[in-house]
């Protein structure tokens, strides 16, 4: 029997709150192979950073478990590294420093100085940002502490690279950037990587598989969607390609037709049918569409 | 450097503004107190209270010129007695006159330094301590606010008699009245301090909290990389309070404990009852508050020197 790489194995979340339990996740099952991209996507309060949290073990569920190489998750720990939505930097640090501080604690007894200043060096050139080691986090643009907060990541030689939102707050553009980064990045590491977005394009471009979740309370994998698209990709290209709309477009039939917000059924009925006027799906030979469960 | 017309104008309101208000303060000052007579003549105004300002000064010299005089004798009878014969018993006597006004500041401001020293090694790391643990917080909150409120007048009796207890040498290295104002002002100057740094590092940033969890950082690392640096800006807002409070309180006890500061240059003057001394007690009130803006100016610099992040806004 061969052993899962990763495996979310039935993970069901529940806050005891005044009114009662509150089921946050109910039970959420997926298994990733070794180097593949995966995306979580869903409308906001869904649960993605909860099964985020539950892979890095910064939150325990309430049933079900999450197993790494065959050992349980239990608690936090660099081999699950994660990048936070807002770089959460040390701001006292400089950018060498804090990717120093994960270097250091990690690599305590294995390396030795000079590696340790190798390694830390490669990793903030793998994310060009070399040019910025003495900067404090207040000293450089929402991006670059965004890619130090990468390097930082990378530099723990993660299992499982856990990204929640990592471009959210950052401009078209520059996110634009980040994610031609990221590609390169994981084609050259290879690593796992689970990234929870808003964004459809980026999940779309990003991703091996898009994991689609139902709205909360008790929100659960609604769809997941493999993505055939040749690597490398290239964003001006795709943007042509039939192939990829049609993707874009199963994604965003998910989150605005059968995931639509229930609060905002009438109030942005007019808003839903601009979704609604992005390129129909084609018919395509390689469709790999896997519905896990019906949504109703 | 050139200065444009708005520059001037900017310097202007800068300096001028203040300068206005201060000589109208003084104004009103001289005009009022002249209509007040009290059982020691007229409330002095601030011209009388500049002479006696200047006179305290030139006291301090001619009580430094007496004590360099007195030295200056008792080297020359040495000398003169170790002449006639080498092995003659020499005498080496200290100086007794009393202290003067500048000695008086340098008592008081040791004294205090002293006190807030010492509430600082215990604020911080109790601090600390009960901002990483909520269990260590909900413990210690109520003693907290229970004597946070304590007057200094309260605690100088209780801790002039335990000092008097405890306290027992035939030699002893410190006056007994110094120990009682600086622990005096020690337990009025822990609180602000412990409640700053409590609450600095508790609203340490989840996020960066996550990053320590992630790490798996030790105890120790976890309080010296994330919650000390994050805490420092709330850390010296409550030894800056500390300080101030520190100052306040340590003019009250040294009045009770007759420590020779600034408090018992008050009470002195209070007691002799001259017509100058309400002039004198005005100097020292002037000397209190001066000396009061520039620790607090001097804490401020200290935590710009200290503080990783030079661009905030600090006041």
């Amino acid at each position: 029997m061969t052993i899962e790489h990763l495996n979310i194995d039935h993970v069901t979340v529940e806050f005891p709150t005044p009114g009662g339990t509150f089921r946050a996740l109910d039970d959420i099952d997926l298994v990733i192979e070794k180097g593949e991209f995966v995306s979580l996507i869903g409308h906001s309060g869904c649960g993605k950073s909860t099964v985020l949290n539950v892979v890095a073990g910064l939150l325990q569920a309430s049933r079900g478990g999450v197993v790494l190489d065959g050992t349980e998750v239990d608690e936090p720990g660099p081999d699950r590294a994660v990048v936070f939505q807002h770089h959460s930097l040390l701001p006292w640090l400089t950018a060498y420093q804090n990717v120093e501080l994960a270097v250091k604690t990690v690599f305590r007894g294995a390396k030795s100085k000079a590696e340790m200043r190798d390694w830390i060096e490669h990793n903030l050139r793998l994310v060009h940002m070399e040019h910025a080691r003495d900067k404090r986090p207040g000293e450089i643009s929402g991006g670059m502490k965004q890619r130090v907060g990468i390097a930082r990541a990378l530099a723990m030689q993660p299992k499982v690279l856990l990204m929640d939102e990592p471009f959210g707050a950052l401009d078209a553009l520059t996110r634009a950037h980040m994610q031609d980064s990221l590609m390169e990045i994981h084609a050259e590491l290879g690593n796992t990587v689970i990234m929870i977005t808003h964004d459809v394009d980026e999940a779309v471009l990003l991703s091996d598989r898009i994991v689609m979740m139902t709205n909360g309370p008790a929100a659960t994998i609604g769809q997941i969607l493999a993505i055939g698209l040749e690597r490398p990709r290239e964003r001006v290209s795709l943007a042509a390609s039939a192939q990829y709309n049609h993707y874009r477009a199963e994604v965003l039939k998910f989150l605005y037709e059968r995931q639509r917000r229930p609060g905002e059924a009438k109030a942005e009925a007019p808003a839903e049918k601009t979704a609604g006027e992005s390129p129909l799906p084609q018919k395509s030979p390689d469709l790999k569409v896997v519905r896990d469960k019906a949504v109703a | 450097m050139t200065f444009g017309t708005a520059g001037i104008a900017e310097f202007g309101k800068a300096l001028l503004i203040p300068l206005l208000a201060f000589l109208l303060f003084l104004g009103i000052w001289e005009f009022s107190a002249a209509r007040i007579q009290t059982s020691l003549g007229a409330v002095p105004g601030p011209v009388e209270v500049w002479k006696q300002a200047v006179n305290l000064v030139d006291e301090h010299r001619e009580e430094r010129a007496r004590q360099a005089a007195f030295y200056e004798r008792q080297d020359k009878r040495n000398a003169e007695a170790l002449a006639q014969d080498p092995s003659a018993e020499v005498h080496i006597r200290p100086y007794t006159g009393k202290p003067t006004f500048v000695d008086q500041i340098l008592t008081s401001l040791v004294t205090v330094f002293t006190g807030f020293l010492i509430a600082s090694l215990i604020a911080v790391p109790i601090g600390i301590v009960s901002g990483l643990s909520q269990t260590m917080y909900r413990a210690i909150n109520p003693i907290v606010q229970i004597f946070k409120p304590v007057s200094p007048l309260a605690w100088l009796p209780i801790v002039t008699i335990i000092v008097s207890a405890v306290y027992v040498t035939d030699d002893p290295m410190f006056a007994k009245s110094y120990i009682t104002s600086a622990i005096t002002v020690t337990l009025c100057c822990l609180w602000p301090t412990l409640i700053n740094t409590a609450v600095g590092v508790a609203s340490l940033d989840k996020d960066l909290v996550n990053v320590g969890k992630v790490l798996r950082l030790g105890w120790f690392t976890r309080v010296w990389k994330l919650a000390l640096p994050a805490a420092i800006p709330m850390i010296f807002t409550g030894l800056r309070l500390s300080l101030g409070i520190g100052w306040m309180v340590l003019i009250a006890a040294e009045m009770l404990a007759q420590n020779p500061g600034l408090g018992k240059f008050v009470w002195d003057e209070f007691q002799n009852g001259s017509s100058n001394s309400l002039g004198r007690i005005m100097v020292a009130v002037f000397v209190i508050g001066l000396i009061g803006f520039l620790l607090d100016l001097g804490m401020l610099l200290l935590q710009k020197k200290v503080s990783w992040d030079k661009e905030a806004v600090l006041r």
